[in-house]
This record gives C-alpha cells, structure tokens and sequence, in this order.
C-alpha cells in the first residue's frame, strides 16, 4: 500500500448532490461533463492497492485497481455515462441524482479491496436503486420497489454477517479475496452475492422489479446491480464447482419464460437473467479462458442489453407501454430505434461481427476444453434461446409484427444518440477485438473468428431463425396475450402474503386477547385491594375517640405484662 | 393498385415469400458448407453433419413447445396479484 486515492464512487456521489443547483442548457453540459471527467480519470488509474478514505470512522478502507476490477469499473463508467445521455431529456431531478448515486456506488464497490467498504457501497446500491423504480410514480412500481428493495437490503445484511464472521477466522483482516464456499462465513457471502446475482429462486426480484422502473431507469438497472455481483463472485469464488450447474440453471429456464412473457422488457430481464448465467458458468469454471470470457461477456453485455432497454424505453416513451400483444408495425414511425435494436439484438444473439460473439463463445469454448458435456449443450441451447426470445421477439413484436398503426414519434435526438454510441460500440467490440481482450484479466490467446467456429454459430442462429418462421406461418407459436406467468416470487407474493396477513391479524387478535385479560384481571385486582384498603374498607372508616382510646390503653396494658413477665 | 400494394413493402405477401426464401436458401448454404469446413470439434457428436443447425432448430422448436405448455400451468390474468 503505496498512497491514498479517493474512490471514484465520489465523483458521482459529489457530481450528484450538485444537479440540483443547475439549470436548463446548463445543466444538460454539466450532466453530460461529470460522467467524461469520471471516465477520463477511470482511464487514467493506475493500477495497485491503496489507502481509502476514511468513511464513517473505518479506517482500513482498502482500494483496489487490478485487471479484474479496472474492467469492470471502466465499463461501469462507460454505461453510467450512456446512461445519463439517455435520459438527458429528462426533467426529473430525482432519477439523475439517485442514478448518478447508484452508478458511484456500483464502481465504489468494483474498487474495494475490503468487505466492509464493498458492504457499504453494496448497500448504496440498493438503496439509491430503489428510486429509480419509484420514480414511475405509479402504485404498481411502489409496491416492486418495496420487494427489491427488502430483497437487496437482506443480500445486504447477509454480506455484513459473513464478512464480520470471515474477519473473525481470519485474525480481523477483511480483505476482499478469494472467499471460497468451504467455511460457514463463506456460505453466508456465497447466497449475498447470488442474491444480488439473481441465482435460481433467488431471481424473482429482477423481473418483478426492473420492468416497473422508469424508461430511463430500466437502463440505468440493468447496467450495474447484477454485474457488481458477478464481479464479485469472479473474485471471491472463482473456481466453485457448484456455480457451473447454478449457471447453467440460469441460462436456461428464463427463456421459456422470456418466449410467453408479454412485457417486452420483462422479457429483456428474463434474457438478462439469462445472460448471467453464461457468466457464472464461466466463474465456476475457472480457468483462465473461462474467467476472461466472463470479463469480456459482461462487458459486451452490459452494453448490448442497455441497448436493447433502450430501445425498448424509446418504445415505452412514445407509446405508453411495452406489451408485445399491442404492438407492431412501428418502424415507419421509429426507423432509427428499430435499426438500433436490431444491432442489440444482434449482439446479444452473438452474430458474428457483432459483441457477443466474441464474449461468449469464450465461455462455450473453456467448457467444452473442460470437458462439462451437459453444461455445454445447455449453454449452446441457451444461445438458440436467445436468439429465439431476445434476438427476434423483441423487434419482430415491437417494430414489425401486426401493423396496428400505432400513433408514436422517433425517439428524442439524445435517447438516438446514446443508442448510436452504444450501438457503434457493439459492433466495434465484435469487429476490433483485440484492445478488449487486452483489458481482460489474464493474457488471452484466443481467436474467435475461426471458420469452423463462425459456420457453428451461423448454423444455430439461422435455424432458429427457421424454427422461427416455421412456427409463426403454421400458426403454432404462442401468441402474445395480455397477461403475466407465474414465477417464484408468486411464493412470498401469494401463499407467503396470506401467511403472513394471516400471522398479522393471529398476532393482533392475540395482542387483543391478551390485553383484555390483563384489563380483566387487574380490574379484579383492584377491586380485592379496594375491598382491603378502597375508601369502603375497614381501614378508610373513621373511628370514634373512645374506641381508639380503649384500644390504646389495651396495648399499652399488653406490653406492660409482656414486660413484667 | 390492388389491395396488396397497398400495404407497406414489408407486410406484402411478396416481400415475405422472398425473405423465407432467402432464409431457407442461406440454411441450406451453411448446411453445405459444413462439408467443407475443418471444426475443431471438442466432442465427437460436432463432426456430425451440420450438427449445430439440428440442435438450433430441434432445440427450438422444443423451447417454444414447451414454453406453450407452461403456459397452462403459469399464465395468469394481468390484475392476478393486485386482487
């Protein structure tokens, strides 16, 4: 530990607590500024481990540039900038502050080389995220922004207890490193980060939650949370062999969900559930192609997927909604955001030329050299799902389709442009490769435009796209209906909700029974003292002169025998 | 102008022949084409003729069967849970 630096977490807390000083165009260079001046310094940082700031009186923050984290905390920069050009349009105060708090945080995190610094701002992240599904304003975005925000604050606390249980076991030292799932400490972190991971039934909160938030807000989630945990757990668990089933589990069945899911960016963060898999089967196996091929997806990702919100919030900007069943035929109206999310939907089909092709398969490829069969044919399932759910449902029902004629405008020229940028950044990845590569976390060797490896990838894509169209012209795929599926949040919002209004007015009526009996018995209670000692008793009488007297003269009698004897 | 062309490009009846067409020509090109192309198979199944293109359309083919059938089980009316 060389020198101190300042988090970069605080650029964005500072720049975010200054927006509401500014005004009109102002305000516009002052938002668009911050994030640039942010991203320039992230690319300036060197690499090493150093003294924090001191927060909240702990005082052995530790911050930490290595491979692995500067490149997650460049592409962490990256999105929170397109993110902010995005909403630019946007007058709401609200969602600027809490997403600049929000994306800070996210990168606070990525650099902290202690458990207690990376609780803190994981806490942050929860709590600042929350907003942006509360700025829709609506009673349906309150009530998901409640069950998020239970949720993440319980991946909080669970963070907290582990890391305080590992520091004990390791002589006080917090440090972020390997964790491993061997000690009970471990187990305790392991479920902190899937929740934030959004592991198989610990998922629910991203589809219920994201879908809910604000057009601007969609994009800004789906950015940061479930990438700072698959950072994490890159860190902290690379290697665990129990993430490659965990994984595969997660690529595959959100997409039968994504395939009848109605919302279309429901059905984009069903995909993302998906695409996380990919990168946690990468960190469970843990080879070094596997752990560079989780890097770079999740850089490819995060930005095909913004993309793909985008377009999907441009769509709900303009018309009101998002719901597959009632829309189509928009690409006279939106050309740009149509031909922008076809280049998202490419990329995350991972066409070849385009950014998931050259992430991805790095993951397919460490698995198939490790030898996990099953996991294999899973993920390349997965990889025809997604071009299935994600790749052609999301235009074809949005843009194309049924033409219904529907009355919308091009998007705002600053969603176009954040969609331009980002859209040129998919297909810069998947075409110049290589200066990705080098930011990976180890020395990659891999090339993924083999011939043999293009024509595999081609064939899957294009007979999805067959399967596809065979089964649109014959009638058998599923029509959008207007409607929701059943997934696992239906147990605490259903059964879990009865047992617990059940549980409420048990405990109410118990509390009401109880304070009745003790209303009752210390009724009967005073009523005993008020017979001894009340203004009716004995004692309350007043007694004549003489009687007392006589009483007096009785006692003093007594004594003087008890004297005498 | 009959009736067709009166619709935009993209919806005639015409436009959509020649787009399965050059769907169904470019799947039997890639699927040619794997009788020349050297793969660096990591199993053995990868050799078989144009492997990947059965795998993507049986695999989903069976995705959307099965998600169909899901839909019995999962689907719900859209007020299901602010009943």
């Amino acid at each position: 530990m060389t020198s101190s630096l300042i988090n970069p977490a605080y650029i964005f807390f500072l720049g975010a607590l200054l927006i509401p000083l500014f005004r009109g165009s102002l305000r516009k260079v002052y938002l668009l500024t911050i994030p640039l001046l942010a991203l320039g310094m992230c690319i300036n940082l060197s690499h090493g481990t150093y003294e924090g700031l001191n927060l909240f009186g702990y005082d052995s923050a530790i911050l930490r540039i290595d491979r692995l984290s500067f490149i997650f905390g460049l592409i962490f920069h990256i999105a929170a900038f397109i993110n902010t050009l995005y909403g630019l349009h946007e007058k709401d105060n609200l969602q600027h502050v809490s997403g600049w708090i929000y994306a800070g945080s996210a990168i606070g995190a990525v650099f902290s080389g202690d458990l207690i610094s990376l609780f803190i701002f994981w806490e942050f992240t929860a709590i600042s995220s929350v907003f942006l599904i509360w700025a829709s304003r609506t009673e349906r975005a309150f009530k998901a922004g409640m069950r998020y925000l239970i949720i993440q604050v319980t991946s909080g606390v669970l963070l907290l207890g582990g890391a305080v249980l590992y520091s004990k076991n390791h002589g006080g030292d917090f440090t972020f490193e390997h964790i491993g799932i061997d000690t009970f400490a471990g187990k305790i972190i392991f479920v902190a980060f899937g929740i934030k991971c959004a592991f198989p039934f610990l998922h629910s909160w991203l589809q219920d939650a994201y879908p809910e938030a604000t057009p601007v807000g969609t994009v800004m989630l789906s950015a940061f949370t479930t990438k700072l945990a698959v950072y994490s757990l890159a860190r902290g668990y690379a290697g665990t062999d129990i993430l490659i089933p965990i994984g595969a589990a997660m690529t595959a069945f959100p997409i039968f969900y994504a395939v009848i899911e109605n919302d279309l960016r429901r059905v984009l963060a069903y995909s993302l559930n998906n695409q996380l898999g990919f990168m946690v089967v990468g960190i469970g196996i843990g080879t070094e192609l596997a752990l560079n091929g989780t890097a770079a997806h999740a850089f490819a990702h995060i930005l095909y997927k913004a993309l793909l919100f985008m377009s999907m919030g441009a769509v709900m900007y303009r018309v009101g909604h998002c719901n597959g069943s009632d829309l189509g035929g928009l690409y006279k109206k939106m050309p740009w955001t149509t031909a922008f999310c076809c280049i998202g939907a490419a990329s995350i089909s991972a066409f070849p030329l385009f950014s998931g092709f050259v992430s991805k398969s790095m993951i397919l490829t460490a698995a198939a050299e490790e030898h996990h069969l099953f996991t294999w044919l899973i993920l390349l399932f997965a990889s025809a799902g997604v071009f299935h759910h994600s790749g052609i449902k999301i235009p074809y029902f949005a843009f194309f389709g049924h033409d219904r004629n529907i009355e919308a405008k091009e998007a705002p020229f600053n969603m176009l442009a954040a969609m331009f940028i980002t859209a040129a950044l998919c297909i810069g990845v998947g075409i110049f490769y290589g200066p990705l590569y080098q930011l990976l976390p180890f020395t990659a060797d891999y090339h993924p435009y083999t011939s043999g490896h293009v024509l595999a990838q081609m064939q899957l894509l294009m007979f999805s796209a067959l399967a596809f169209t065979v089964l649109t012209r014959t009638g058998i795929y599923p029509p959008e209906l207007r409607s929701i599926n059943l997934d696992s949040d239906w147990l605490y919002r259903k059964p879990g909700k009865y047992i617990a209004q059940k549980t409420h007015a048990l405990i109410l009526s118990a509390a009401a029974g109880s304070m009745s009996l003790i209303n009752e018995s210390s009724k009967t209670f005073t009523a005993i003292l008020e017979m001894g000692i009340g203004p009716l008793s004995r004692y309350a009488r007043t007694q004549s002169t003489s009687s007392m007297t006589f009483w007096a003269t009785l006692l003093l009698g007594l004594f003087m025998i008890f004297y005498y004897l | 102008m009959n009736k067709d062309e009166q619709k935009d490009w993209i919806y005639r009846p015409n436009t959509i022949k020649w787009i399965i067409r050059l769907l169904v020509i470019s799947c039997i090109g890639l699927a040619v084409a794997d009788l020349f192309v050297h793969k660096h198979s990591h199993f053995p199944f990868e050799d078989w003729f144009s492997f990947y293109a059965v795998y993507g359309f049986v695999g989903c083919v069976g995705l959307v069967l099965a998600a169909k059938g899901l839909r019995v089980l999962l689907m719900r009316k859209e007020d299901y849970y602010d009943e």
